[in-house]
């Protein structure tokens, strides 16, 4: 069984940027309980099979290490909510988790 | 929770008195590929904010980030340096933060299976003798953007209103490696980190595979410190101090950070696991972000890139292609060319060891190698403000010169023009020996009429000459060096002289 807390869910809304109001807290802490436990059959299977991350048989897919065109720098900044002096702007940094 | 009081620091003989050092170093290195680790943006320091950027760096919906095989290559020949064993598989992982200078929130690198592992690295300390640091991996990684902390009174991210990102630099190739914990090193650890961190970025240097500037931030080093009491196994806990940006900082924030920790620890209070800043100014350190811990990043395999697996054969190839360690080389060097150490230290910090060991292999005397790229060569260098190794001459260009003034086609005089020549891209010593009409006039009928010329311009001095005073000769030579615009060889200028005085000229 696992035991997902309503201070876990909080922990992981917290990490995610999520906001999740109390009542959210429980539903969340009991379904993901639920998705804990499925999941967990994954230990039934022997420890020396090997771990699937992915499961296309592919290995060593690289490329040239050669320049290609990058975006302008207008366009690169296009979808930004705010830019500055050429750069990206976003809100102050610390201070939300402090 | 004292630990963001800055306690009186202790010296590390005192601290050592009391407690065992554990240190534990995290150096990023930036490869200098020509493109980033997972797309084709330029890898380049110094270019316009948000020029080098793409989709896949800015993590822009429905791209897909491809590995770049050169970098693989440089992750393994620093595995391979450092006696680390090479994974036959290994894979990425997203490390997931909300942080903006990564814009995907989440920066690709290497969890459980990083790609070199288990080894170890000699350092050479001052006093000559060895220390062993062990590694504990190097993995491939992406670096992070770019913040200007904006609307703080110093720049700083406190007290800052907003942040500014520039992500040219979000993606370039990055290889983290990580020591295994340093123990009883005692009194020795500041130098010793600073020792281990320097020997890494000569071996790195020596590979190719990075600039390793730490001023430039290509090579950063986090440090790790804890203390546990003397004579106890249980280690402390650690802080891991940021911004360590030169070898002499290195050691001096272990320094402080081994100082602080007794205070904290001695006044019964207890250290906080954190990230701390260095300051470069005051060389002591302030509580950064607490650290989240190694969960909170919920890794888990990257889905868009498939492992990697060199192959032996491969691994094997680039072994055999290792360099020398530079320190050995330098040794090495030393012995065959019969150099002072005040000498040899002269070469390595002018920047052109390697420049004369190549001019030598190309043939030239070691005592002409190192003279032209010691003085002249330093000197075109610092006048057009880049390193002598950027200069627009081969180390095969000066070893031609060289051979030049030997076989007497040209004087030291002719030869620093034709270097000037080489370097402004007239071609190869020989073009500019052509091109300019730079050869020694070594036709000593045309130097015979000129020197005449010159004794029947100047009688008296050709009287005194006659008379036995031959310091006079020195006017005469002017003059025919003069005439032949310096392409004559004085000496034999000198001798002519003399020879038509005596024949009566």
């Amino acid at each position: 069984m696992s035991d997902i807390t309503r201070s876990d869910v909080a922990h992981l809304a917290r990490l995610a940027r999520l906001a999740v109001t109390d009542d959210e807290l429980d539903v969340f802490s009991g379904q993901l309980d639920a998705i804990l436990d499925t999941v967990d059959r994954v230990s039934e299977i022997p420890d020396d099979v090997p771990p699937t991350s992915h499961v296309a048989p592919l290995t060593n897919v690289l490329r040239p290490d050669e320049p290609a065109p990058s975006l302008t720098r207008e366009a690169a900044l296009a979808g930004a909510p705010e830019a500055e002096e050429g750069r990206f702007r976003v809100p102050r940094i610390l201070g939300e988790s402090q | 929770m004292t630990s963001t009081v800055d306690a009186a620091p202790y010296t590390v003989e005192e601290v050592c008195e009391r407690f065992d050092p554990v240190m534990g170093l995290e150096v990023h290195v930036e490869l200098n590929t020509a493109t980033k680790m997972f797309c084709g943006c330029r890898n380049e320091f110094g270019a316009e904010p948000n020029t080098n950027v793409c989709p896949v760096c800015l993590g822009l919906p429905g791209s897909l980030p491809r590995v770049n095989a050169r970098a693989v290559e440089g992750a393994v020949k620093i595995g391979l340096a450092l006696n680390c064993q090479v994974r036959e598989r290994s894979g990425f992982a997203r490390k997931n933060y909300f942080y903006p200078d990564m814009p995907k929130n989440f920066q690709i690198s290497q969890y459980d299976d990083p790609i070199v592992f288990d080894g170890y690295l000699d350092v050479p300390l001052d006093d000559g003798s060895t220390w062993r640091v062990e590694i504990e991996r190097a993995h491939m990684e992406e670096d992070t953007g770019k913040s200007l902390h904006m609307g703080g009174a110093t720049g700083r991210i406190h007290g800052a209103s907003y942040s500014l990102l520039d992500y040219n630099r979000a993606g370039v190739p990055l290889i983290e490696i990580v020591t295994k914990p340093i123990l009883g090193a005692g009194v020795r650890a500041p130098e010793i980190a600073r020792a281990y961190v320097s020997a890494l970025r000569d071996v790195i240097q020596g590979l190719g595979v990075s600039d390793v500037r730490m001023d430039q931030g290509s090579m950063r080093c986090d440090a790790n410190v804890s203390l546990m009491p003397t004579g106890t196994t249980e280690f402390g806990t650690r802080t891991e101090t940021k911004n360590v940006n030169s070898l002499r900082s290195v050691e001096r924030a272990v320094r402080y950070e081994m100082g602080r920790h007794a205070g904290v620890l001695l006044s019964g209070g207890s250290i906080t696991q954190e990230t701390r800043h260095f300051d470069e100014q005051s060389g002591t350190t302030s509580a950064g972000r607490p650290k989240e811990t190694f969960a909170d990043y919920r890794f888990f395999p990257e889905p868009d890139l498939v492992p990697i697996e060199p192959s032996a054969a491969w691994v094997e190839e680039l072994r055999a292609g290792l360099p020398e360690r530079p320190w050995e080389r330098r040794a090495r060097i030393q012995t065959e060319w019969g150099l002072s150490d005040e000498e040899l230290r002269d070469l390595v910090n002018a920047g052109v060891l390697d420049l004369v060991a190549d001019t030598v292999e190309a043939g030239a005397p070691a005592e002409s190698a190192r003279s032209w790229w010691v003085s002249y060569l330093t000197q075109q260098a610092n006048t057009a403000g880049v390193e002598p190794a950027d200069l627009a001459i081969t180390p095969a260009d000066v070893a031609r010169v060289i051979a030049l003034v030997a076989e007497g086609t040209l004087t030291n005089k002719l030869a620093r023009q034709v270097v000037d020549g080489v370097l402004a891209g007239e071609g190869t010593p020989d073009d500019v020996v052509a091109g300019r009409g730079l050869a020694v006039v070594s036709d000593d009928s045309a130097l015979t009429a000129a020197v005449d010329e010159a004794l029947a311009a100047q009688p008296a001095i050709a009287e005194k000459i006659r008379a036995g005073k031959t310091k006079a000769a020195g006017a005469i030579v002017g003059a025919v060096m003069k005439a032949t615009r310096g392409q004559a060889d004085a000496a034999r200028v000198q001798s002519l002289v003399l020879e038509r005085v005596a024949a009566g000229s």
